[in-house]
């Protein structure tokens, strides 16, 4: 167990690692953040000013030696455009963006699973059909052109719904059905593979052949194998909780990290957008951790220690 | 009356015809081995009797357990018969058994389910049959997954699930064939000796002969789709009526010499959805007549117990005796 946690934290930390790095130099090579926050007739010593208070003069690899001593003091530095502590900014905008993404995980689950259950029960039935073409559309239409339509749909045309902006929960409803319905497509045709893969699995015909009612076959059986290939997609859901967003965010004008993140990488306001990858970065390893102790309670296969296996 | 009545049981899946009109008998505990080649329908033909095969197969006939219609019952009817009556246990105990599930559980789902045991007397129950199928340390294997016995012992589990609803009838559909020489021997003292011991039937399905001819009385030869040959097991082997089965035993390889590759009947069994209109094994036939072509062979008597679906068979009796 020590070592199975052990190994993965160190996996974790390396991937960590890994994102902060790749966003550093890619962030620093494609643009010069003091010409983009000073106007572009801004005078040349105030440039070079700005430069060396923001260390921007330094070579690269000394800044990249600064900022990683920094984030181990827990300083994930300043926003260029307004001096506030990055953190603070990216913080304060968490809980918008969970407005959305949590209501719409619930939809996903809520939606995904029972409908690709059903498909597979029914394979091949005008019901499967049905559903998997709702599924198809559902996750190939890119989730801006399902917001706009929304919109189109429902704000514009119907006038019920709101099209933009957080002053109400209203405002959150068509965002959240935009996020919930491609993840629930996602879900959706990966809960039916999966199902079907069990389903033509000798042990449910074991099952059967023992005189297990159907429903228990689907329910004892069934379900808990096929529930293990599901798990590794809604850990990935629940990874992108804080950044998952970014689009919808965008469509609907919604003051979460995702809009900020747009903001921040178009100021090339280096400290917030690290900040969220940073933050991005470690949601995702650490849902796919929550997803590696999952498998292990789901499969026995994958738990270390054999049980009553003597020799 | 027999326990179980097959009467002209033919499936097919997309059109394509797998049983062409099976029927068979098997009478309260006796030991019934199916033979033949790959793909003749010897599964099919046990999974169509429990309701086991998907819905898209096709099926039509009559199975009667002790008088009573089972093909097409209701739901709880099968699932009453399904371990409870007819247990079937199958080739890959490996893949047979749910991984996610303990030993135990899988045993104890069937005590409750045929007999209404639960909690500590179904775990006594199910550890009392990990005894008598001859898993050692039973107590602890209960607790164990299926990933962490060998492929012997699961075989070993599977039986006992089988054997927990007190059948009158078990199906075992080529137990030993996933399985090393040694531990194949063993699975069929053990089935031959549970069966005596509780008066239990017994259909053992396999492609070898030498297999059945250790733990049956009795054996039904299979050919695509058909029972094309069946005689107690001994007038098999001393009076094989039909040239399939003939060939059949000239490939099987000698009792103690080492497995060679077998002397295979030459030519393909014919493509399903092409039948030949006459005898579907005429066009392999070294003794074929022209009157083979022209219509299916229906079984004939050749002596008691001994029938076969063969123009030939009643002259070849002859020449034989
Ligand atoms: N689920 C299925 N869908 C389509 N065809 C099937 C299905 N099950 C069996 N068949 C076909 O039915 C025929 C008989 O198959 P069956 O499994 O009974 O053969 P078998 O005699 O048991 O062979 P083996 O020794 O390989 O187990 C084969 O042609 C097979 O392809
Ligand atoms: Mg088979």
């Amino acid at each position: 167990m020590f070592r199975f946690f052990g190994f993965r934290a160190l996996r974790a930390a390396i991937t960590i690692v890994m994102v902060v790095t790749f966003a550093f130099v890619v962030l620093r090579l494609s643009g010069d953040p003091a010409l983009l926050i000073m106007s572009v007739d801004a005078p040349p010593e105030a440039v070079a000013a700005f430069r060396t208070s923001w260390g921007l003069d330094e070579p690269l690899w000394v800044q990249y030696v600064r900022y990683f001593a920094a984030i181990f003091e827990g300083d994930l530095g300043r926003s260029m455009r307004d001096g506030r502590p990055a953190l603070d900014l990216v913080v304060e905008r968490i809980p918008a963006t969970l407005a959305l993404t949590i209501p719409a995980l619930f939809i996903k689950l809520g939606l995904g699973i029972p409908a690709g259950i059903t498909a597979a029960l029914h394979r091949n039935s005008l019901l499967d059909r049905t559903v998997m073409a709702l599924a198809v559309a559902g996750f190939t239409v890119p989730s801006f052109v399902l917001g706009l339509l929304l919109v189109l749909l429902f704000a514009v045309q119907l006038g019920w719904l709101p099209s933009g902006g957080q002053e109400s929960w209203r405002h959150a409803i068509l965002p959240v059905v935009t996020l919930g319905i491609g993840g629930a497509a996602v879900l959706a045709r990966f809960t039916r593979s999966a199902m079907l893969e069990v389903l033509g699995q000798p042990y449910i015909r074991t099952a059967s052949a023992k005189g297990v009612p159907w429903r228990q076959v689907v329910r004892g059986h069934a379900l808990p194998n096929a529930a293990i290939p599901t798990v590794t997609i809604i850990g990935f859901m629940v990874g992108s909780l804080i950044a998952g967003a970014v689009v919808v965010e965008s469509v609907f004008s919604w003051p979460g990290v995702g809009r900020l993140l747009v903001v921040a990488v178009a100021n090339r306001d280096l400290a917030v957008v690290q900040c969220i990858l940073l933050l991005v970065a470690a949601t995702m390893v650490t849902a796919n951790m929550i997803v590696d102790l999952l498998y292990g309670l789901l499969d026995p296969r994958l738990r270390n220690a054999p049980r009553g296996a003597g020799g | 009356m027999s326990l179980v009545a097959i009467r002209d049981l033919a499936v097919s899946f997309d059109g394509a015809p797998a049983l062409r009109g099976i029927d068979v008998e098997i009478n309260s505990g006796e030991a019934l081995g199916m033979v033949g080649e790959s793909g003749c329908g010897k599964s099919v033909t046990w999974l169509a009797a429990l309701g086991l095969l998907p819905g898209k197969a096709r099926i039509s006939g009559s199975v009667r357990l002790e008088g009573q219609e089972i093909l097409g019952a209701t739901p709880a009817t099968l699932d009453r018969v399904r371990g409870g009556r007819v247990a079937m246990i199958f080739q890959d105990p490996a893949s047979s058994l749910n991984p996610v599930h303990r030993i135990g559980k899988q045993v104890s789902e069937a005590l409750s389910l045929h007999r209404g045991l639960r909690g500590a007397a179904a775990r006594a129950e199910a550890r009392r049959l990990l005894d008598l199928v001859g898993i050692p340390d039973a107590a602890r294997r209960l607790d164990a997954y299926p990933h962490e016995l060998s492929g012997g012992q699961n075989q070993r589990v599977m039986i006992a699930i089988a054997l927990a609803g007190q059948p009158e009838l078990l199906v075992a559909d080529e137990p030993t064939t996933a399985l090393d020489v040694t531990i194949q021997a063993q699975i069929l003292d053990l089935l031959g000796t549970l069966r005596r011991e509780m008066n239990m039937a017994l259909v053992l399905i396999s492609h070898d002969l030498g297999v059945i001819a250790e733990a049956c009385e009795r054996v039904a030869v299979m050919y695509a789709g058909r029972i094309v040959e069946e005689a107690p097991i001994a007038r098999i082997f001393a009076a094989p009526a039909h040239p399939y089965t003939q060939g059949l035993l000239g490939a099987l390889p000698p009792i103690d010499g080492e497995r060679q590759p077998l002397a295979a009947i030459p030519g393909q069994v014919p493509d399903p959805r092409a039948m030949p209109p006459g005898c579907a094994f005429a066009p392999r036939c070294a003794v074929r007549l022209d009157a083979c072509a022209a219509a299916m062979p229906e079984g004939r008597a050749v002596a008691e117990g001994h029938r076969a679906a063969c123009l030939r068979a009643g002259a070849m009796e002859r020449v034989l005796a």
